[in-house]
């Protein structure tokens, strides 16, 4: 349950509050003071953190306005409240007070040319915005998208804006690789995959049209099997996504690969994807030690053969399995000039690489330079988990799952384990 | 006519072979349950781990926990083996909470390898149910499956 105890206090601190309604300037973070233990978070040099708020929910996505409050999607709802509005009312960086709306669970949230969206597992809604970036009201919003695929695998709906009136909306395909019978050791893919009709990629919809579903809105990407982490990258002007890769290679395949092929393969893929472009899930996956798209297993595949060369390469790879959950374009200025229009992500931490250790679990940081990649990468922010080693999941304290940028240019990150909200600042030289 | 003294030492032997014939078939039972449950272990690692994990702590929402589990330790062994054998890819409540995952079905392993993979997972980590699953249980509810 979440903790309304923090309302309490806020009743305590009102008198602070019309004080925490000036402008920014006084809610610079060269005030707030971090956590004495970083929020136990291990962080380059010149950085710091603090927890925001704990035991919230299960935090899944979020976004900060322009005033600094914080708007968490969660994954269940804590009450009936299923998106929180979390205030920082005396400045010290952290919540003081907590309400919500929002009668439904899911992920995505994002602020666009003054609404806040949000989805739940099957649709998309908005709510107007007033000139301090509050919800007016909460319990009258426009559905803008509805009748989205949920059949409980990959089930969350990410979304986010382009600069031309456009949503993007992840609808992940509800198999891990198409098979006849899902995760059934041997079964064979269906071909065409049918499941890519509708689901399986990016769909666009219009920002500002009521009750659009698959007939109104564009196909936009497809072969992605499942991208809980997008984001619109406003530098190069187009969509940055990053997939979940298929699972289970060898309990499925175990002729063609042991546990250890499993555990590094296939890689965890971010894309710069363009219209009518095709990753090319589930006929291939994509092996990050010979830079290849391989031939998937369930198609003919056997860890040896390439794939076809038609569908369209990672911008990046990362280790298997990691799950990246968030993808975020640094444009604040808070941070050194080398994270400015760099990409952050949030792997949410492995499963399937047992019995070798889980992997993830922590913040990375891709630089970009010129609009690309420069091809290398580096944890940003590690020690959710709280241990060293996880041998299994539930081992893991906290999950990175969401990012969001303040107007300060701090980043914040949800977990969606435990419901704790970090901060992460910038106060080296 | 016999004494009672022989009558006694009688009744005692009769007694004494009834106990050691009850404690070495509860030997043998128990040496029974823990060579399938070592058999057990074996199916576990193959099938079984990469969803579940090495602690039976399944995957949170993704894939049920095993360890504590209430159907893996109550006493409706026909329902758990009528989960290994179709698998389950309904949304339904377990323990609490939803899980995300399509289970397959393991239906084409052996009637002593399911046995022996449940009395693994009925006897490991938290969970100590001395009650085993048989083959036999195994076979008529396969039975009743089709």
């Amino acid at each position: 349950m979440l903790r309304f105890s923090v309302l309490l206090l806020a009743g305590c601190l009102l008198a602070s509050q019309s004080q925490a309604n000036d402008t920014l300037q006084h809610r610079k973070s060269a005030a707030i003071m971090p956590d004495a233990d970083n929020a136990g978070l291990k962080l380059p040099t010149g950085f710091s953190a603090l927890k925001v708020a704990e035991n919230v929910g299960r935090a899944r996505h979020l976004v900060v306005n322009s005033q600094g409050d914080v708007y968490v999607k969660l994954s269940g709802k804590v009450g009936d409240k299923g998106i929180l509005v979390m205030r920082d009312l005396n400045n010290d960086g952290r919540t003081e007070e907590i309400t919500g709306f929002g009668n439904y669970g899911g992920t995505g949230i994002a602020i666009h040319n003054g609404y806040l969206y949000a989805s739940s597992d099957e649709e998309v809604f908005r709510y107007k915005l007033n000139a301090k970036g509050a919800v007016e009201t909460p319990y009258q919003p426009e559905k803008i998208i509805t009748g989205l695929i949920n059949r409980r695998q990959h089930e969350s709906k990410s979304i986010t804006l382009d600069k031309n009136g456009n949503i993007y909306v992840n609808i992940g395909a509800y198999s891990n690789s198409c098979q006849v019978k899902d995760r059934q050791p041997g079964s064979l893919g269906m071909n065409p995959c049918p499941i890519l009709d509708s689901a399986g990629g990016i769909w666009q919809f219009k920002s500002d049209v009521l009750n659009q579903t698959y007939g109104n809105g564009v196909r936009f990407a497809t072969g992605l099997r499942n991208v809980v982490g997008l984001d619109w990258n406003n530098q190069t002007n187009s969509l940055y996504v990053t997939q979940h890769g298929r699972d289970q290679l060898n309990s499925l395949f175990p002729q063609f690969y042991d546990t250890t092929t499993n555990a590094n393969l296939p890689a965890e893929t971010m894309y710069e994807m363009k219209q009518g472009d095709n990753a090319g899930w589930p006929y291939v996956y994509y092996d990050p030690f010979q830079n290849k798209k391989m031939l998937a297993p369930e198609y003919g595949g056997d860890g040896k053969t390439e794939g076809s060369a038609a569908y369209k390469n990672p911008a990046m790879a990362f280790p298997a399995h990691m799950a990246p959950n968030a993808l975020l374009f640094y444009t604040g200025s808070m941070f050194p000039e080398k994270y400015k229009n760099g990409a952050f992500i949030a792997f949410h931490g492995s499963w399937n690489r047992a019995p070798l250790p889980q992997e993830g679990y922590y913040v990375a940081f891709v630089p970009f330079e010129n609009g690309k990649p420069t091809g290398k990468w580096e944890i940003f922010a590690n020690g959710f988990a709280g241990v060293d080693v996880i041998t299994s999941t539930r081992a893991a304290q906290h999950r990175p799952c969401g990012l969001a940028q303040g107007p300060d240019g701090s980043l914040y990150v949800s977990d969606d384990n435990k419901g704790t909200i970090y901060r992460i600042l910038f106060n080296g030289n | 006519m016999r004494s009672i003294k022989q009558y006694a030492c009688l009744g005692g032997f009769c007694l004494g072979m009834f106990f050691l014939l009850c404690s070495t078939t509860g030997m043998a039972q128990s040496a029974s349950l823990k060579s399938s449950i070592e058999k057990g272990k074996t199916v576990y690692v193959q099938r079984c781990m990469v969803c579940h994990q090495q602690d039976g702590g399944g995957v949170p929402h993704l894939n049920p926990p095993l360890d504590g589990a209430s159907a893996v330790k109550g006493k409706d062994k026909s329902k758990l083996i009528s989960i290994l054998l179709k698998g389950m890819s309904d949304r339904v409540e377990i323990d609490g909470e939803y899980y995300s995952n399509n289970m397959a079905s393991h239906a084409d392993l052996s009637d002593q390898q399911i046995a022996d993979v449940l009395n693994y997972i009925r006897n490991n980590w938290s969970n100590k149910v001395p009650t085993p699953v048989t083959p036999a249980e195994v076979k008529s509810v396969r039975a009743k499956t089709k």
